[in-house]
């Protein structure tokens, strides 16, 4: 029964966001308030269907109903209940139920946090956000119902098991921040197809379309991240970045959504860039559901996804035309009705940040290309080409480098008229410390590296160096730092501490893969890893081996870690989970590989410095986000004094 | 005023792209194999239940036969074998059955309480044939013909339509 609940309430969010769709829109169209009454409670409900159906699939895994396909595909007698729940998101119909659901979620927060947006603007986001949803219930109906029965003869006694994979708890909490953070951007791009069905931009939108649009990539950055680190220590590759089609299907929204934030400050400030920035919030969202898409639908990475149904791929397909084509459409329709007040100078804030926008939307290209280029081969039907990894790492520290010298520099311009001249003493000074400190970490720590890790270094810390001084100086002074100033301090610091991280990871390194048995040992540097024994080990649905293996730093014991070969049983798949152990300055990895015979085991041991600090920079970045998005001038102002506001600043 | 046209002609372009990628998919209707028109990878297996016996690939040679990749644990398995076991009623072909990581006595027991539509089954415990077969995933189903080359492959539950369409033919072709 509950399952045909679940499935009746999608039917019902289906009519519900189809009227959510066309009361928000042909209502605010003819400026009828009954029918744009009618959207709030519309959301609302919806939202409630959509948590009946989650609640109801969620159910259904936790009291192990195998006669509901998805489930017995997904689950197992044997599994924890936090995977089971876990394993809603765990394959293509569920991770479809989960992103509706956060879009239901983001819209009731739109509809609940929009009352002083005027009513037939609220009404037009709320109604975009209705197509959206719309298509997303369709589609799950059509071609991905997770509710599917098994036939009542073919019952199956037990589950298939979830993928032994996804059975880690950072890539259980990974799908639902990820989606939060792509389903955000179907709330900037809602405003924006709002601002264009309205045919008015200001710069009270970008006001409101900001913390939106914030939030969303802060989600999308922790999101990211953690998917990443799980790559790190489960896949027990050892990197943290693999450049791998599903990786880069979420970092193309994200640098597209990180050139958008910077294009919406300057359109907020300034009343610049209106129609480029409507183009990015079009673009961010376009690639998230790109991402979702390709990861879930089997058309770009055929091999990873089993039996893909090609009524699916069209789906998608016909989706995309209609919201994309649609809002590009209108943009061609609409945008060039939207003027730019003012122009700027060459050295000026804006222009930093248009410099900015352009290289980060010239690096999401880069991975775009080479993130399709398989695809399009097999479109044209030419010879497979291959585009490796190493397309991505000759392209993209050439966009990035000169990307962080432009922040570094960019930080001292004033708005409108930037004389760089100004602030020589600033832009010399940071450029001299980063210099020395750089050089002297690289060459007092780590000894001479690749010259691309060098100059990310310098350029890492020029970037802190340039973002702190602005802060240091109001404080020195007195003055007060908004919550905003503070948060795009934060963020900045994280950036280049990721840089910083990534470029001594990608120069430091230590790689060893070799053959060891009991007693023997394999040294790098001052640590040497010692293979003290091999035994077996047994989980609640899996069986393997752990060996213990001691590190040594300079001869004295300093730590002793645990890597695991696991075998599950139900999938009959072997899982390599790695031992690590963290220090401040450097990761000890080291994964187990085949068995050799006569207890002898081939082993992947590695140092890795500072990449933890990739992660945390992405942390970082976030709370900045987060810090930035909650300032004060978002929370409290109402229409009338934003418009007062604006009107002041026009003058 | 190109440039606000260009994103949506461009956005054109990608979509065709993207629908000839997507058509493309499915004109390979399932997966293609890269075995198609070679010869069929070798193997010898344990025989399931009958200890001391093998099933191996040189004695089908000069007959054709169509293997079936199976399991216990797989769903799909068990959509697609009332198919089977009409499909062995038939008696147009030899139907080899590959039980795929899965352990014997659950496959007996499976095979006894469902019926049988296997004329051999080969135990694949390990996966080592299923690889060298390129199998993706349970269930999976070649046709080989008589000079043992594969020449089809069908990904995915099997169904009347696709024996009619896919299967019926290529059998009744070989032996002309």
């Amino acid at each position: 029964m509950i399952p045909e609940l679940g499935r009746f309430a999608l039917v019902l969010a289906l009519i519900l966001s189809g009227l959510q769709a066309v009361f928000g829109i042909v209502g605010a169209g003819r400026s009828d308030e009954r029918w744009m009454a009618a959207v709030r409670p519309a959301v609302a409900g919806q939202f409630v269907l959509v948590s009946t159906a989650i609640g109801a699939l969620i159910y259904a895994f936790v009291t192990f109903d195998f006669s509901v396909f998805y489930v017995a595909s997904n689950s197992n007698s044997a599994l924890p209940t936090f995977y089971r729940v876990a394993a809603v998101w765990g394959a293509h119909e569920g991770s479809l139920l989960l992103w509706a659901w956060i879009l239901a979620a983001w819209t009731l927060a739109v509809a609940a946090l929009s009352r002083q947006l005027p009513a037939s603007f609220a009404s037009r986001v709320m109604g975009v956000l209705g197509i959206v949803s719309f298509g997303f219930f369709l589609f799950m109906l059509c071609t991905s119902d997770p509710f599917v029965r098994v036939p009542m003869d073919r019952i199956p006694a037990d589950g298939r098991d979830l993928n032994p994979v996804l059975q880690d708890p950072a890539l259980a909490i990974h799908p639902p921040l990820l989606y939060t953070g792509y389903v955000g951007f179907a709330v900037a791009f809602a405003f924006a197809c709002a601002a264009m069905l309205e045919g008015k931009l200001d710069q009270v939108w970008a006001r409101w379309t900001r913390p939106w649009t914030t939030f969303a990539w802060c989600f999308l950055s922790v999101g990211i991240a953690l998917g990443s680190w799980w790559a790190y220590y489960e896949l027990g590759w050892g990197g943290y970045w693999f450049w791998d089609p599903v990786e880069n299907a979420s970092f193309m929204p994200w640098l597209v959504g990180t050139a958008l934030i910077h294009s919406l400050a300057v359109t907020e400030k300034r009343g610049l860039f209106k129609s480029w920035t409507l183009l990015l919030a079009i673009l961010a969202f376009s690639l998230s559901l790109l991402g979702t898409f390709l990861v879930r639908s089997g058309v770009l990475v055929s091999v990873h996804s089993f039996a893909a149904d090609p009524s699916r791929g069209m789906f998608i397909l016909g989706f995309l035309v209609v919201m994309i084509g649609g809002a590009l459409t209108l943009y061609a329709w609409r945008a060039r009705e939207l003027k730019s007040p003012a122009g700027f100078e060459g050295t000026s804030r804006d222009a930093f940040l248009l410099y900015n926008n352009i290289f980060l939307v010239i690096a999401a290209i880069v991975v775009f290309i080479g993130t399709l280029a398989p695809l399009v081969n097999d479109a044209l039907g030419m010879r497979a080409i291959s585009v490796g990894p190493k397309w991505f790492t000759i392209t993209f520290p050439v966009i990035m480098l000169p990307l962080l010298a432009l922040v570094a520099i960019g930080i001292h311009a004033a708005w409108k008229r930037g004389r760089l001249a100004d602030s020589r003493n600033r832009i010399v000074a940071g450029c001299a410390i980063a210099l020395l400190a750089g050089l002297l970490v690289v060459y007092g720590a780590y000894g001479p590296g690749k010259f691309l890790s060098v100059v990310g270094i310098v350029c890492g810390i020029w970037v802190i160096v340039s973002s702190l001084f602005d802060p240091v100086d109001r404080i020195r002074r007195k003055l007060s730092l908004s919550r905003a100033v503070i948060g795009m301090t934060i963020a900045h610091l994280g950036l280049g501490v990721g840089v910083i991280a990534i470029s001594t990871v990608e120069s430091y390194t230590v790689e060893r893969d070799v053959a060891l048995g009991p007693g023997e040992s394999l040294s790098m540097g001052r640590y040497s890893y010692r293979f003290d024994s091999i035994g077996p080990v047994d989980g609640p649905n899996y069986e393997g081996v752990r060996a213990q293996i001691t590190v040594l730093r300079d001869g004295r014991p300093v730590t002793v870690l645990h890597p695991e070969k696991r075998n599950y049983w139900v999938q009959r798949q072997t899982m390599t989970e790695a031992g690590i152990d963290s220090r401040w300055n450097t990761d000890l990895f080291v994964a187990l590989g085949e068995d050799l015979g006569a207890g002898r085991w081939s082993v992947r041991a590695q140092l890795r410095p500072l990449v933890d600090y990739v992660w945390l920079a992405a942390a970082i970045m976030a709370l900045g986000g987060a810090l930035a998005a909650t300032d004060r001038r978002y929370r409290t102002r109402s229409v009338a004094s934003e418009a007062a506001v604006t009107a002041a600043e026009a003058t | 005023m190109t440039r606000f046209v260009l994103p949506i002609v461009v956005f054109v372009a990608l979509a065709g792209v993207l629908f000839l990628g997507v058509r493309n998919s499915t004109n390979k209707g399932t997966m293609p194999s890269a075995l198609l028109g070679k010869p069929a990878p070798n193997f010898e297996l344990p025989a399931l239940g009958k200890p001391g016996e093998t099933v191996t690939l040189a004695q089908f040679a000069g007959k054709p036969f169509v293997l079936n990749v199976w399991a216990t644990w797989c769903v799909a398995c068990r959509e697609e074998h009332q198919t089977l076991l009409d499909i062995a009623s038939t008696k147009a072909v030899t139907l080899v059955g590959l039980d795929y990581k899965d352990k014997d006595p659950e496959a007996l027991e499976w095979l006894q309480q469902f019926g049988n539509p296997y004329d051999h089954v080969a135990v694949d415990a390990e996966g080592r044939t299923a690889i060298d077969f390129g199998v993706y995933g349970a269930p999976e189903t070649y046709f080989i013909d008589a000079s043992g080359r594969v020449l089809y492959r069908h990904v995915g539950e099997m169904t009347p339509e696709v024996w009619r369409r896919e299967f019926i033919p290529r059998i009744k072709g070989t032996k002309r």
